[in-house]
């Protein structure tokens, strides 16, 4: 199955990324996809970033095909 | 019931100030108001490690942002007996000086308008996926992070 990635912010800028499309092997979840995405890259804190699938901030979404995940540091919105 | 729809937040670029008049002159002719409360964000000089910001690159995952914008506007109706909300934020690169935000509610009564604004910026502050990179004099920057 694949999935569509978006990063943003600072994992954007640490990730050298927007957006890539990713082919994912069996069951996976959205916080094991996160730490995936994460490993290697020059981000202090990666406890602060957030998952979202469809736009859902929640972690423990087993993902599927077709899901659009992103990749969200600490908002800063205002 | 969800019956407002969504309305478009995000402007490019800074808020002019304008915006702001015209926004509180189209709310004239609703006799039903009695207070409208406003508030404003505005791009702050920080200091950090004896660099200056001079500007926010504000960037967001917009199709939620819009979509969490609308469910924070339709939470606020569903608390507080307003008449009215509106809320403006920028995306792209805002000066020193120039604003950012811009929530505006009206209400019969002064207290449930200024109580709707208050709900409304912290909503948005800690829910609306948008990304701040502080641009400093020297062209390096760090990223914001709310507090």
């Amino acid at each position: 199955m694949t999935v569509t990635i978006k990063y943003f912010g600072l994992v954007a800028e640490a990730a050298e990324k927007f957006e890539e499309v990713m082919e994912l092997h069996g069951a996976i979840t959205a916080s094991e996809l996160k730490t995936q995405c994460l490993n290697g890259l020059a981000i202090a804190d990666k406890d602060s970033v957030q998952i979202a699938v469809n736009q859902n901030l929640d972690d423990t979404i087993t993902l599927k095909d077709g899901d659009e995940v992103a990749l969200l540091p600490p908002f800063a919105g205002g | 019931m969800d019956k407002r729809k969504p309305k478009k937040v995000f402007i490019q670029g800074a808020i002019p100030p304008e915006k702001i008049a015209t926004s509180v002159a189209n709310h004239q002719s609703k006799s039903n108001i009695g207070a409208h409360s406003i508030f404003l964000g505005q791009i702050r000089a920080d200091e950090v490690d004896g660099k200056t910001v001079t500007a926010i690159d504000y960037t967001a995952y917009e199709e939620m942002a819009e979509n969490v914008f609308h469910q924070i506007r339709e939470a606020t109706f569903a608390k507080f007996d307003i008449t009215c909300a509106h809320v403006y934020h920028s995306l792209g690169k805002v000066n020193v000086g120039e604003l950012c935000l811009f929530v505006f509610t009206s209400s019969a009564h002064r207290k449930i308008a200024i109580e709707a604004t208050n709900f409304l910026v912290e909503e948005i502050k800690a829910k609306v996926p948008v990304f701040g990179k502080e641009i400093f004099e020297d062209e390096t920057h760090q990223w914001k992070v709310n507090k």
